[in-house]
């Protein structure tokens, strides 16, 4: 089963499991105890081991355990130097740990000052009145409109941006004075990052000689023979529950009716009566304590999501999404393997005394501008709440974290960032020129795409058809990707990746744009877009 | 006015030849709004600004956005040139057998017009077809069906009614009640405005059982606006729009407050009125949207299903009044569908518009009527481009032909599946297909 080296924590593991203990008894109604179908199953000493096995087998256990592990290698990094400090886990290289740092500084720092300004502590109980009002008002906490004028979001987007713009290695000297050679582009850090063959190799089944969903099949009556062969392969899939088949199942794309279950496996969402009981306890918690981050949760989802043409309609799930997020302790975990550290608040009047620091907001996650849009998309797929929960906590301590912390990992934002670059400045340097000239650097525009996963940019359906394949290459390199063949006159047609594929799909009209508000005015409206097609293109129709 | 001698060719190809002395083909337009936008855009399309002579002349007219607009277009032969003009009461007096469209569109006769239908259907052809007539709520006109209404209404104490007055649209004079008490005050109240002068033009108003479980989406109550263009009647022949928009209320709904207009009444004109109305956000939902969003939730079947019964709904209300309407195969009509979806996913038909708003509410609603309203000019084809065997134009689906129209299909085992000609909430490739249908000729987008 476990092929690699790599010690998968058995706490972890037994904490993924947990709950799980209720082996399928199929000649029974409803779950039992593992302990219980142990003894009544046909396993002897005699033959322990083959027994236990089959056991396992015949009961959908050994599944359950597959998919858990199947989960923590996703997740998991590579195993490190043995005596490594915590730390140079999280995040190998200093500068940038520095850099992480001294943001989260800054971020809390922010939040902190909001506090003081506001006389409004972090955190405070709430009134009996109060609490009953809210469980009251649970299903529609959007119909409320309390003040929020003296919030404001943390930090946008494009000030991250600006953080990573300044980001130095102090030992790299590029050799390069004349600048002819170095990176056109706002990112200065020497990341690794793929160039197209190695995307091609790592995006195969993108390739044109494989069908996909996503290309040319949008909601017609009567379906492709590749169409209804895939959906019959789908649920077969879904009835196997496998994790590892579901993830390779999807490289193609997911149909829609299939897609809540499919997301579900492989996240290995699929307790619900756990799932369900901690969700309760999360929602209490909100009830009963009043946090700062609330408002900003209000504010956030009011700016972006309430004024979204399509999920407008979602605004309440997004309340109880978020507001029980931060104050789930489980996010925690995510940090070992993120270069990020939760901030540290301290109890009134014990600063700087360790014993007295508390993780604040409870998850460590503090919201900023767009944040809400990470969970809007889910709420397409999803309408039990403590399923959409738990599907959201799970792509965000897979993937969205990344998309807004400093680290050098190849699916963070800086690498992201320098692979869209670098693509854009090898594939269509007459572009990027032009754009450089003008004084509208491709990144500045790009960059809340790739940081919001392109959510509230796309259409829907072709904003999930994009998650499918970051769910099923576990990688967000496909954002910084996406590019199309175009033929414009005299150029060569290649390069692939979804971000740059915009700018050269739009590249003529880019062209003539003479300022960064026009670039920006050309690249503004993605709504129209197919996301497929022009992966596809990009990434396998190239004339070298 | 020009007089073209050239012959129009139903043909592709003939227009080529012709091109130099193709007919100019002129309109006149009263409104302001898309309507206008559209004909401005279409080449060979030339506004005029004379008063457009009915006798002996071309007159064409598009229902827009008036209460008493009509929805005629008549053109008498190919050879004088041909003129398409938007006016009203000039057709009203000259052609008062034209305003039997309303036999479809004001809503008690509408009721009248489905009963009746359901009746003969019943008779001749059993209850199983008659059970199909079965998508609006149980109605009553009032003041003439005052009776059968207090029986209904006795049979079933606590359940809501809506009272909406027959002829007014926008949401205007509508209002909810559970008790008779309720109504009684309002017909002594005589609010009801304009009845006082004329006996003849009294205010009749219709009482329909409410549909006390609608669909919810994010617990917001919506309607469903679908557009379907008639070309003729006798024999009946419809065509479906593929896009379509879902109208939502702006405040979650529930039954307790049943004064409360904003959450229970979708048009966007009551919405509009609304204290946190937002015309950024914007309350609807394309139909594109809403048909991916429940096919995810329920799956295909099922929302195939509920699409079908869809259909079912216009084709039956359509056919109720195919007797009635007096068929000129010169006019055509547009009519507004708005449709509502219960918790079983069974679609209600709420009424029928004969002038659905025209009006923009968003750039994507401005593009949206803009499609529709070039694709009906498409369909009606006063240029002569079509062939008449088409079963798609741009963005409408032909859904009726005098009898079902099927798409063939092969199936996987070898067989030939027929299947529906509608695609309501499919992708709209209009483009695509009025490039191949039109070659020659330049389209617009």
């Amino acid at each position: 089963m476990i092929s690699r080296s790599n010690p998968v924590g058995s706490q972890q593991l037994h904490h993924r499991t947990y709950g799980t203990r209720r082996a399928h008894d199929p000649d029974r109604e409803g779950e039992v105890p593992l302990e219980t179908s142990l003894h009544k199953s046909e396993v002897r000493i005699e033959s322990l081991k083959e027994d236990l096995k089959e056991f396992l087998r015949k009961s959908g256990w050994e599944k359950k355990l597959q998919n858990a592990v199947y989960r923590e290698l996703n997740v998991l990094p590579e195993l490190g130097h043995p005596s490594a400090p915590p730390e140079h886990t999280k995040e190998g290289l200093m500068y940038i740990r520095r850099a992480q740092v001294n943001w989260e500084k800054r971020v809390l720092k922010s939040l902190n000052s909001m506090c003081t300004e506001m006389s409004i502590p972090l955190a405070k109980k709430r009134s009996a009145d109060e609490q009953r009002e809210l469980l009251h008002k649970w299903n529609e906490m959007g119909t409320d409109e309390p003040d929020l004028s003296h919030f404001r979001p943390v930090y946008a987007p494009k000030d991250f941006l600006e953080v990573l713009i300044n980001l130095r290695n102090p030992n790299y000297n590029g050799g390069d004075p004349t600048g002819l050679h170095s990176s056109w582009g706002l990112i200065n850090v020497p990341l690794p990052v793929k160039d197209l063959p190695e995307l091609r190799e790592l995006y195969t089944e993108l390739g044109l000689n494989y069908e996909q969903l996503g290309i040319d099949d949008s909601l017609r009556i009567s379906p492709e023979p590749f169409e209804i062969e895939y959906i019959r392969l789908g649920q077969k899939v879904l009835s196997e529950q496998d994790s590892a088949a579901a993830q390779q199942y999807i490289r193609q794309g997911c149909p829609t009716t299939l897609r809540a279950d499919m997301w579900a496996i492989i996240l290995n969402v699929n307790n619900e009566l756990e799932d369900s009981l901690y969700y309760e306890q999360l929602k209490a918690n909100v009830i009963q304590h009043d946090l700062l981050v609330d408002n900003l949760i209000y504010k956030d989802v009011k700016l972006t999501a309430s004024n979204d043409d399509y999920y407008f309609v979602f605004e309440d799930y997004l309340y109880q999404v978020l507001l029980c997020f931060s104050r789930d302790a489980l996010v925690l975990d995510h940090f070992n393997y993120s270069s990020a550290s939760p901030p540290k608040s301290y109890i009134k009047g014990k600063l700087a005394l360790e014993d007295y620091a508390v993780v604040y907001p409870p998850n460590g996650v503090v919201p900023f501008h767009g944040f809400a849009m990470y969970v809007a998309p889910l709420c397409f797929l999803y309408h039990e709440p403590s399923k959409l929960y738990k599907v959201f906590r799970e792509m965000y301590v897979r993937f969205f974290f990344r998309l807004h912390n400093i680290s050098s990992h190849s699916s963070g934002i800086v690498s992201l960032c320098l692979l869209f670059e670098t693509l854009i400045q090898t594939y269509l340097p007459q572009l990027f020129y032009h754009l450089r000239e003008i004084g509208a650097q491709p990144l500045r525009i790009s960059f809340k795409w790739m940081v919001r996963a392109f959510s509230g940019y796309l259409a829907t359906d072709q904003l999930l058809f994009l998650w499918d394949r970051i769910l099923g290459y576990n990688s967000l390199e496909i954002l910084a990707a996406r590019m199309k063949i175009i033929n414009i006159s005299g150029w060569s047609p290649s390069s692939r990746l979804l971000a740059a594929a915009v700018f050269a799909y739009r590249a003529e009209n880019l062209m003539e744009a003479t300022s960064l508000a026009a670039a920006e005015a050309v690249l503004a409206d993605l709504s129209t877009l197919q996301v497929m097609p022009l992966l596809q293109l990009f990434l396998f129709a190239t004339l070298n | 006015m020009n007089r073209s001698k050239s012959i129009v060719n139903k043909g592709l190809f003939g227009n080529l030849k012709q091109r130099e002395q193709r007919n100019l083909i002129r309109f006149k337009c009263v409104l302001t709004n898309t309507i206008l936008d559209v004909l401005r855009q279409r080449p060979g399309w030339v506004e005029v600004k004379e008063t457009v002579k009915v006798n002996g002349t071309f007159i064409g007219v598009i229902s827009a956005g008036y209460e008493r607009t009509l929805a005629i277009c008549t053109w008498m032969s190919m050879f004088a040139s041909v003129t398409f003009a938007i006016t009203m009461r000039i057709l009203l007096e000259i052609h008062p057998l034209l305003v039997s469209y309303y036999l479809l569109t004001r809503k008690n006769f509408m009721v009248k017009n489905l009963k009746r239908f359901r009746k003969q259907l019943d008779r001749e052809q059993g209850k199983l077809e008659a059970a199909k007539c079965d998508f609006f709520p149980k109605t009553f006109e009032l003041p003439v069906e005052y009776h059968l209404f207090v029986e209904e209404f006795k049979r079933n104490p606590g359940i809501t009614w809506i009272m909406k007055p027959v002829a007014r649209s926008q949401g205007k004079g509508i209002f909810l009640f559970r008790k008779l008490k309720d109504i009684i005050d309002w017909r002594k109240d005589g609010t009801r405005a304009d009845d006082s002068k004329d006996e003849a033009t009294v205010e009749s108003y219709v009482v329909q059982r409410y549909i006390e479980n609608p669909y919810l989406i994010g617990e917001r109550k919506f309607d469903l606006r679908v557009y379907v263009l008639v070309t003729s009647y006798i024999p009946l022949k419809a065509w479906l729009y593929r896009d379509g928009f879902a109208r939502f209320s702006n405040t979650r709904f529930s039954l307790t407050s049943i004064d409360d207009h904003f959450v229970h009444l979708t048009n966007v004109a009551v919405q509009k009125t609304a204290p946190d109305y937002d015309p950024e956000k914007g309350c609807k939902w394309l139909m594109q949207q809403l048909r991916q969003y429940l096919t995810a939730k329920h799956g295909t079947e099922a929302i195939e299903t509920l699409f079908r019964d869809m259909d079912n709904i216009f084709i039956k209300s359509l056919q109720s009044v195919q007797s009635l309407i007096i068929n000129d195969k010169h006019c055509f009509e547009l009519y507004g569908y708005d449709i509502l979806i219960d918790k079983n996913l069974k679609p209600w038909l709420l009424e029928v518009n004969a002038s659905p708003s025209l009006i923009a509410s968003s750039q994507e609603d401005y593009e949206l009527k803009c499609r529709l309203l070039q694709d009906t000019v498409n369909v009606i084809d006063m240029e002569g481009r079509l062939s008449g065997k088409e079963k798609q134009v741009g963005g409408f689906d032909l859904m009726w032909n005098d009898g079902p129209v099927y798409n063939e299909d092969i199936n996987f085992e070898g067989g030939i599946n027929l299947i529906a000609n509608t695609h309501l909430g499919c992708m709209n490739d209009r483009e695509k297909q009025l490039w191949h249908l039109l070659k020659p000729l330049t389209t617009q987008k």
